[in-house]
């Protein structure tokens, strides 16, 4: 067994929490300028060249990239060979709140009933896997919710098909419009159950982006939906042009024989993650 | 004018509006229009809305006077030492449709945010003669260099959903509802 303690998840989490807020990853980064050099639309590459322009001032001068600094989403896989002492929840979520602390993050955490702020952007929400070794990773995603909101879930029945499929995301990203800062990255999870449908969408979203499924078919897929979104003219900010979606991630996951359950977690362009293996 | 450092082409390309808007400014102004903001502007996002309307509704005063005014929705992230304000770009608009004709009603000229508005707020809009534009979603950091002062008015305790009045120099902007009804992005849509 490895021994990790809670003072050193602490401080990773905090500072992954902070670099998140602030550093576009280089994929990111990649796709936008891409978008921008086969932008069809004046106004959108001029827009494209704006948000190149706000990463580099984010980065540079440490101002967050997007002021929805979000609700704190974590993936974390724990080695079984891992040993924590202390408590592995209450450091992720002191890490969190520090994090949002130190790195002048917008607290956007309220009571869902009272609407009064926790002040602290905690609790994060966390979803814990086991895995195998003696390391354990955490994905940090602070979720901005112009775009969480535009997602959508539904539970087809088997008859629907891959193209009730399609037609269910392509239609969920009509409808959010200019809503959740297009281009977006749209993930996909289908099949599972109802909450496993969601998760996995929210799991796509830690794909590098633009690299497509392991699968053939599913990768087509991704393509195929991707195309359609942008055929409809939407683009960037909803302000017109061929990039409404940046990409699409799928996953997929066995389903009952009776269902196919299909979420869509719409992700905007301000895609901020960080990983770290401790 | 522009505060940036780096300065995309983009610049070159809006219209000067000065805030308050003068007599007939924000009558001229045409969906699709890019503009470039410089003056005074106030805030508010989802709970000053509801607090206005609270307002409203005991029939006290708001905290400020939105008559002739822009309202833009946004909730920044704290500023550090040395720094006006943090991030500070646009939250997605309908979420404050529910509000929003009210506020035409006592005057309120302008708001900003993303995203469409409901029928109900064009309709407000065309009525009283507003126009309602849209700021760079995910630019929050480039949009607070064009922020030159911030002054706490209101609802303090809402954090970073308080009122404040911001100084604007040069942040960019498109209309998207103009005086006389148009729409743009349904303008956008319609084109492709």
């Amino acid at each position: 067994m490895r021994t990790i303690s809670s003072d050193e998840i602490i401080a990773t989490v905090r500072d992954l929490v902070k670099a998140a807020g602030t550093d576009l990853e280089p994929d990111i980064l990649d796709a936008l300028v891409q978008a921008r050099d086969e932008e069809v639309s004046p106004l959108a590459r001029h827009v494209l060249e704006l948000f190149i322009a706000n990463a580099d001032i984010a980065s540079r001068e440490k101002i967050p990239t997007c002021q929805d600094t979000g609700v704190a989403v974590l993936f974390v896989e724990i080695g079984q060979e891992v040993y924590v002492e202390g408590s592995l929840e209450d450091a992720i979520q002191e890490g969190v709140k520090q994090g949002y602390q130190d790195g002048f993050l917008r607290m956007s955490v309220c009571d869902p009933i009272t609407r009064i702020n926790t002040g602290t952007n905690t609790p994060a929400v966390i979803h814990y896997e086991m895995a195998a070794g003696d390391k354990i990773r955490v994905f940090m995603l602070p979720k901005g919710c112009g775009s969480e909101n535009m997602s959508g879930l539904t539970m087809l029945p088997p008859s629907a098909g891959i193209g009730g499929m399609v037609d269910f995301v392509v239609q969920t990203v009509v409808d959010a419009g200019p809503n959740p800062c297009p281009p977006l990255l749209v993930g996909v999870g289908m099949g599972g159950s109802f909450e496993k449908a969601a998760l996995l969408a929210k799991k796509s979203l830690q794909r590098p982006l633009g690299q497509a499924h392991g699968r053939q078919d599913i990768a087509q897929l991704e393509e195929e939906i991707k195309a359609k979104v942008n055929e409809q003219g939407m683009g960037v900010q909803g302000l017109g042009g061929n990039h409404t979606a940046l990409a699409v991630h799928i996953e997929s996951f066995p389903s009952h024989i009776a269902s196919l359950p299909v979420a869509v977690n719409i992700q905007c362009h301000a895609h901020r993650y960080k990983t770290i293996t401790i | 004018m522009s505060l940036l450092r780096y300065r995309p082409d983009f610049f070159d390309h809006l219209k000067e509006v000065s805030l308050p808007f003068g007599p007939g400014v924000a009558e001229g102004l045409r969906a699709g229009d890019l503009v470039s903001l410089s003056g005074t502007i106030y805030t508010g996002r989802d709970q000053t809305h509801r607090r206005l309307d609270a307002l409203l509704d005991q029939g006290k005063e708001l905290p400020v006077d939105l008559s002739g005014q822009l309202l833009y929705y946004v909730g920044p992230s704290p500023a550090q030492p040395g720094q006006v304000i943090g991030a500070a770009g646009p939250t997605t608009s309908y979420r404050m449709d529910q509000y929003t004709p009210r506020l035409l009603e006592l005057g309120l000229k302008a708001t900003m945010g993303k995203g469409a508005r409901s029928q109900t707020v064009r309709d407000a809009m065309e009525k009283h003669q507003a126009i309602y534009l849209a700021a760079f979603g995910g630019a929050g950091a480039l949009l607070s260099q064009c922020i030159t002062a911030v002054d706490l008015i209101a609802f303090a305790d809402a954090g970073p959903e308080a009122m404040f009045r911001f100084q604007l120099k040069g942040f960019p902007a498109v209309v998207i509802n103009d005086c006389q009804g148009a729409d743009f992005y349904e303008q956008t849509r319609s084109q492709r």
